[in-house]
């Protein structure tokens, strides 16, 4: 597979980080859906507490839910993924 | 005919057609067509990035489909639409930067390119275009059949003259400038989906009477309506959840999605395709769902799901802003297929003809031979819409998750992976779509789980055992090779 010159790609390591990064992030973004969509939705429905009018599961599990993670989607991109140059070093081949 | 909402959707037809034949100059000058026309030049922009990955993967199911079932299920739908949040960031990420620079080495311009110089093997290509052509054709003609229907209810007109308004001006613009046009015009078309999700939900609110009286006019109703479970409590939790692999990370494994991850300029693209696309996708599932729900009070009685967003525009808007508002199903449908057409094409001609059949083909044949390919493909989806045969039909059935069982580990193993080899590949992608279409007849919805989830880690196993027991052959003959050589 590594038949190109550089034997270990610096960029690999900064694309594996970031990769791992997603994984964490999906799964961060499970967990709070999962914990307050049911964690506040499987009680009786009489006994639910409101937010803006809508049920406090809801509200907390996929609006909440949906700005953190865009916040942290935000975070994540700027402060810990870099820049890396995806063609081979320009200059001889162009 | 009701002029005041089709003047918008006539308008949107317009812009998207003037913004395929200003691609074709980009077509025309390139002067390396294949890469141009399958793939942009790799020039894509943030923006640009983050919207065609979002419209591609937004279909009719997300306008039309989705509300309808979330008017009948409530706020249960709405929870397990969230699990798509997901594809807004997951996909980039991880395939990221390894597929974007890997890509570029192997010089791939198509999925299937990457598979082919990665494991070497004419079965995974040959495996890989026959799943795209027949799964995604299949897929492509249900997508056609969905917006002729959209058109008809909106004009009036006959589903025939319906059916050919509709795929002729996709065709004319995917057939003259390529993927840039697919890319281009989904742009456009994602931000009608984003404003449309808007006007509508503002619209709904307002006509509900604000969302607290909605919400306990819903749990007068049926109080499950509210719950996470809905209507008939059938929601459990563990057959939500497995929607995260169907729409959620299962995405990763869908060609049209992958291939636009190998599309872009630079990691400056990809990260601000990742915040913008977040939000989009985000945005969309969240505001289109939560429409369907609050239209029940609003429009009570609907009998069938897929009526409920058009009727729910033409109800709580004045009629321009619903044309401009029912333009957002319409260019859904129209990026999911372009996006498909072009995809289908480029493995029909760059994967298979130019590899197999002729390939020292000089460029003015290739051109011919690519526009040529891309017309005759959309003709045939049109004539199959026309009349649909029960096979295009049972086949679409299979073709979401059934690419992803196909395509998942091959592309995310053979990126991440060093010791998966072609056998494995093999392995997986025949476990994968045999599983899924075995168990989606016989045995549906394993473990209350969706049915896609058993092919997954299937084909996973499969990939990773046979990869391992067959390392060692490899190794040797590899060496036996190298010695040759030396």
């Amino acid at each position: 597979m590594k038949k190109t010159v550089h034997p270990l790609d610096k960029r690999f390591k900064i694309a594996h980080r970031e990769a791992l990064i997603g994984v964490i992030l999906v799964l961060i973004n499970f967990i709070w859906w999962y914990g307050f969509g049911y964690g506040l939705g499987s009680g009786k429905v009489e006994n639910y507490t409101y937010i803006f009018g809508l049920p406090a599961w809801f509200f907390y599990s996929c609006v909440v839910g949906f700005i953190v993670m865009v916040i942290l989607v935000i975070l994540t991109v700027t402060f810990l993924f870099k820049e890396v140059p995806f063609e081979e070093e320009e200059g001889d081949i162009k | 005919m009701n002029w005041a909402v089709i003047t918008p959707l006539i308008i949107f037809l317009m812009i998207i057609f003037a913004v395929g034949f200003w691609s074709n100059k980009f077509v025309i000058k390139s002067n390396s067509f294949l890469e141009e026309y399958f793939l942009g030049e790799r020039q894509m922009g943030g923006f640009i990035l983050a919207m065609t990955m979002v419209a591609t993967y937004g279909s009719a199911s997300s306008f039309i489909g989705g509300p309808g079932v979330a008017y009948t299920q409530g706020l249960g739908w709405v929870l397990l639409a969230m699990a798509q949040l997901a594809t807004g960031y997951f996909t980039l990420m991880v395939l990221g930067k390894k597929f974007a620079i890997v890509a570029r080495q192997y010089k791939a311009i198509t999925l299937i390119d990457f598979l082919k110089e990665r494991y070497k093997s004419k079965t995974v290509v040959l495996l890989s275009a026959a799943s795209i052509i027949i799964f995604l054709f299949s897929s492509m003609a249900a997508q056609w059949i969905g917006g002729a229907r959209l058109v008809e209810s909106l004009t009036g007109l006959p589903y025939t003259v319906a059916l050919l308004i509709f795929a002729f001006s996709v065709l004319v613009f995917v057939i003259v400038g390529g993927f840039r046009a697919v890319a281009l015009t989904d742009a456009v078309q994602g931000v009608v989906m984003f404003i449309g999700t808007l006007i509508l939900l503002v619209a709904t609110i307002k006509a509900g009477g604000g969302i607290p009286r909605i919400i306990s006019d819903l749990a007068a109703e049926n109080p499950n309506l509210i719950s996470p479970f809905g209507a008939d409590r059938s929601l459990t939790p563990a057959y939500v959840s497995s929607f995260w692999i169907l729409v959620g990370i299962g995405v990763v494994g869908l060609p049209q999605i992958t291939v636009r991850a190998m599309s872009y300029k630079n990691s400056k693209a990809m990260h601000s395709a990742i915040i913008i696309g977040t939000i989009v996708v985000g945005f969309i599932m969240l505001g289109m769902h939560l429409i369907g729900v609050f239209a029940r009070p609003v429009l009570p009685g609907i009998k069938i799901g897929d009526t409920v967003m058009p009727l729910l525009s033409m109800k709580v808007l004045p009629p321009f802003v619903a044309g401009i508002v029912l333009a957002a199903p319409m260019a859904a449908i129209m990026s999911t297929v372009d996006a498909l057409l072009i995809l289908v094409s480029s493995a029909l001609v760059k994967d298979v003809y130019l590899n197999y059949i002729k390939p020292d083909a000089g460029d003015t044949h290739v051109k011919k031979v690519s526009f040529s390919v891309t017309a005759i493909i959309g003709i045939l989806v049109i004539l199959l819409a026309l009349s649909p045969p029960d096979l295009i039909v049972w086949l679409n059935l299979f073709s979401f998750g059934g690419l992803e069982s196909v395509f998942i580990w091959p592309v995310i193993l053979g990126l991440y992976w060093r010791k998966g080899n072609k056998y494995g590949a093999i392995t997986s992608m025949i476990l994968g779509m045999g599983s899924y279409i075995l168990l989606d007849r016989y045995y549906p919805n394993a473990f209350g789980l969706h049915t896609v989830v058993v092919p997954i880690v299937l084909s996973l196993l499969g990939f990773v055992l046979i990869s391992l027991m067959t390392h060692q052959t490899q190794q040797l003959s590899n060496s036996k090779n190298n010695s040759t050589i030396q």
